[in-house]
């Protein structure tokens, strides 16, 4: 058994100790918005918020989750999240959405550092996001739209 | 975003009112009424309208992302006089007879950019049938001419007498009637939504807040995760296995060979995937690929040293060499690449032996689908149900005639006879080995000029592997596709095809046979350009005489672009124009060079003609997403062979484009009363072209070989 404690409720999860964090958010707690796209960090689909910074979920064994807190993109809240999720429904980011809420995710995090990046450095911060779709335009804009709102 | 918040407000002022009578519906139509909830009445397969007013747009085609859903339910609003924000869509059922693709004769699927191009007039009329059965029905209950009833955002409104009524209030009565035949539609110029700028998606909610459903998300009682190991190698066979170890990890609950590989069956993927890990395999290779990627590219060359299938032959082809001014050659090398969406393949299918089976997918093709599993599962077909649900990109990878993951996924559950239900999940690393990849192909291209400079020759040899088996003397269409309508005007063209038959499987991949033939086409056309010492774009505008539309994305593109203004030093500009599924792209993409020789992409603007468009912002998103696809591809993807065995392994060996990669790309749409075309393939493939065309007038390097890094282009 293992203890861990996400979206502000601890849970008990019956599995190896071995298990990556994002199987454990997505198989056994049916929080389903955080995504496997690689399982080695190569494309960030799989980001949660651990601590408010943007982690890789598939990269956290279960048996070292146990002190952490971590928001899945179903619970991202605040100012920061919700400008940015209004900022990607402005600017109609979405395409297959499938690593929507990785980036999203990440771009909190981004913004909760830097509230007014440039796009270099959202360049730099958002570059571990792989967007298949490649929305990367309209992810560029959608941040300084969110960091716009934060700012007014 | 104000668009929601009114939407939920106003459906919940309307609970609040209180519907009390409510009939529901089946999808043949009949009704059956029910009190205390609400009414749902089907008027035609597309369209349900709720009696708080909410209107159901039924979506026939997919949505990997290309933005279907917000085009077809735009559609049906249009002609239904509807409230946009009270439309809802929902994905059909596996139904070919009412949701098949009218072009692709009886078979329900989605593919070849044609998803609005089929649907414009099916659905409009849908729409309109509908807002006609409301508008007579109105006008019964109100006793007035139909023809004195207006209908705007959702209401019906009779001027003289003052009457009005929402949708909801009269889909009771105007469920009763029998649809016209035959109801006008609206005139372009009175459209309200086709064409306007203002709509948000349908689906950006749920992608942004994780609520969206993928199959992979997809969850039902007891189920199992699946993966499987198949053979490393295209046309091996599991000779030996050993899953002692795999059993006893913990939560893996069975082992099944099925014609695929080994099944793994555990209570979560990562038990699964720790179970196959742990599988102790041999493979009989002796009937499949075993080569490397060279001596694959041999054969092709050595099949080339004859003449193939004629795909195009105008002219004298052999005499315009002969009395050529100036010739060249050209060879141009182009990997197979994986479509690798960025949600693996994956599906959950619940079987039950002998009587029926239901599945969960990101469906490209229900019938496909259903097709094979019925076959695979001895059941008849309508005893499969197929769940559509969003898909995580497809880019073409959805739809193969084995039905690929789908067809495995109802091995996996025949080979426990139904015991579990399946969730079957592929990894990056099965997507990315997992075959169906754009195929290699290798073209050459021979060029001449007369004294004139007046090019008089396009000699064209285009060599593959065909999707599906086609004998070698007959042409494979879609290898050739844009070369056999070459529209540049040249004397003398002559093109041919031939098809390798090989064991490694390969797929339509966005564009198709496009991805490859636009770049020889246009860097072709750049060359000769060179040759008669000309500008690219005037150049390619005389060869376009007889094609307007060509003509007029290329000239909005170069003026858009600052075309003929002077770079700086280290800045080049590339030109191409394209035309695929009907529709016209031209791009002009700018590079710079740094001071270590890497190249940037800094901007690339595109124009695209593709007909009457139905959301602006849509086909803005699909350009965007085209260009990004295509970048990343011919910039460093590849999937190459070692043995037999692929060399990529997960995302770092076929990395995706990055955020730090995407240019600034610009839009522009031609206004056009043309029937709509597709947008979904057609804004990549003169991306390649129109940036390689710009790197060689940075390096002086014409890039025959891609991706270009293993021309030796660094990206910085
Ligand atoms: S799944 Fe974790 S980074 Fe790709
Ligand atoms: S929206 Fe499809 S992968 Fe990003």
């Amino acid at each position: 058994m293992y203890q861990v404690t996400i979206n502000g409720k601890q849970h008990q999860v019956d599995v190896d100790g071995d298990t990556p964090l994002l199987w454990v958010i997505r198989d056994e707690l049916d929080l389903t918005g955080t995504k496997f796209g690689c399982g080695i960090s190569a494309c960030g689909a799989c980001t949660v918020l651990v601590d408010g910074v943007p982690e890789r979920s598939c990269q956290i064994p279960i048996e070292d989750a146990r002190d952490m807190s971590i928001t899945t993109i179903e619970a991202v809240s605040g100012k920061v999240a919700q400008a940015v999720q209004d900022a990607w429904r402005e600017k109609d980011v979405v395409q297959c959405g499938y690593c929507q809420s990785g980036q999203i995710v990440q771009a909190i995090g981004l913004l909760k550092e830097n509230s007014a990046p440039t796009d270099s450095e959202i360049d730099a911060y958002m570059s571990g996001n792989a967007c298949r779709c490649a929305t990367y335009h309209r992810i560029r804009a959608a941040i300084h739209v969110a960091a716009q709102k934060l700012e007014g | 975003m104000t668009s929601t918040t009114s939407r939920r407000g106003f459906l919940k002022g309307s609970a609040a009112a209180g519907a009390t009578l409510v009939i529901g519906f089946n999808l043949a139509g009949q009704l059956t009424v029910q009190a205390g909830e609400t009414v749902v009445k089907s008027f035609n397969p597309f369209i349900k309208i709720r009696s708080d007013n909410t209107i159901i747009a039924v979506i026939k085609h997919f949505e990997m992302g290309q933005g279907t859903t917000t085009g077809l339910t735009t559609i049906l609003a249009e002609e239904l006089d509807a409230d946009w924000d009270s439309m809802v869509p929902e994905f059909a059922p596996a139904d070919r007879k009412r949701y098949a693709n009218l072009f692709w004769g009886g078979a329900q699927g989605t593919g070849g950019s044609s998803a609005i191009a089929n649907s414009f007039m099916q659905y409009r009329q849908a729409g309109a049938v509908a807002r006609d059965m409301l508008v007579r029905a109105a006008a019964a209950t109100w006793q007035v001419p139909a023809a004195d009833i207006t209908t705007l955002k959702g209401v019906l409104s009779h001027a003289g007498s003052g009457k009005s009524a929402t949708y909801g209030q009269m889909v009771g009565a105007a469920a009763k009637l029998t649809p016209a035949e035959d109801v006008p539609l609206k005139k372009p110029e009175d459209f309200t939504l086709i064409g306007k700028d203002y709509l948000p998606r349908k689906d950006s909610n749920a992608k942004t807040d994780g609520s969206a459903i993928f199959a992979m998300d997809v969850k039902i009682p007891n189920m199992v995760y699946v993966v499987v190991a198949r053979p490393p190698r295209f046309g091996g066979k599991v000779k030996s296995f050993d899953d002692s170890k795999a059993r006893a990890v913990r939560g893996v609950v069975d082992v099944q060979k099925i014609p695929r590989g080994i099944a793994v069956y555990a209570k979560n993927t990562w038990a699964a995937l720790k179970g196959r890990d742990a599988l102790i395999l041999t493979w009989d290779f002796s009937e499949a690929e075993n080569r490397s990627t060279d001596e694959m590219l041999t054969q092709y060359r050595d099949a080339m040293k004859k003449t193939g299938n004629i795909a195009l032959d105008k002219g004298d082809a052999a005499a315009a060499s002969d009395s050529a001014e100036q010739k060249t050659s050209l060879e141009f090398v182009f990997p197979f690449l994986a479509h690798a969406p960025m949600e693996p393949q994956n599906c959950v299918i619940r079987y039950v032996e002998g009587k029926s089976a239901e599945l969960w997918d990101g469906c490209q093709s229900p019938s496909m689908t259903q097709d094979v599993v019925a076959k695979i599962l001895d059941l008849k077909i309508d005893d499969v149900k197929v769940n559509t649900v969003y898909a995580g990109g497809s880019f073409g990878r959805r739809v193969t005639g084995d039905a690929d993951y789908g067809g495995e996924a109802a091995m996996a559950a025949k080979a426990i006879k139904g015991k579990y239900a399946v969730k079957l999940v592929w990894t990056r690393e099965d997507d990315l080995k997992g075959g169906f990849y754009r195929p290699m192909h290798v073209e050459k291209l021979d060029l001449a000029l007369n004294q004139d400079k007046v090019p008089t020759l396009w000699r064209h040899s285009v060599t593959g592997i065909p999707f599906f088996p086609i004998p070698a003397d007959k042409l494979d269409g879609s290898a050739v596709e844009g070369l056999q309508n070459l529209p540049y005007d040249i004397a003398n063209i002559k093109v041919d095809q031939h098809n390798i038959d090989s064991k490694v499987t390969t797929l339509w991949w966005r564009s198709v046979g496009h991805s490859h033939t636009a770049y020889s086409k246009e860097v072709g056309i750049d060359v000769m350009a060179e040759m008669a010492g000309a500008d690219p774009l005037d150049f390619r505008l005389k060869l376009l005489k007889d094609h307007p539309r060509e003509a007029a994305v290329l000239k909005l593109a170069a003026e858009k672009a600052g075309w003929g203004d002077k770079m700086a030093p280290g800045k080049g500009r590339g030109i191409a124009v394209h035309e695929s599924f009907n529709s016209f792209v031209a791009q002009v993409v700018d590079v710079s060079k740094d001071k270590d020789g890497a190249i940037k992409v800094d901007r690339v603007v595109c124009v695209i003609d593709c007909g009457i468009v139905i959301n602006p912002d849509v086909v803005r998103a699909q350009m965007e997403g085209g260009i990004g696809y295509g970048l990343g591809a011919v910039m460093r993807n590849k999937i190459s062979f070692d043995n037999g065995e692929v060399e990529q392994n997960n995302f770092p060996d076929y990395l995706p484009l990055r955020m730090s990669d995407m240019p600034v790309v610009e839009v522009h749409i031609i206004p056009s009363g043309e029937k709509p075309t597709g947008v979904g393939e057609p804004g990549l493939p003169p991306l390649a072209p129109a940036l390689s065309n710009a790197i060689f007038q940075v390096t002086g390097k014409r890039i025959t070989a891609l991706p270009m890094t293993d021309s030796g282009i660094d990206f910085a």
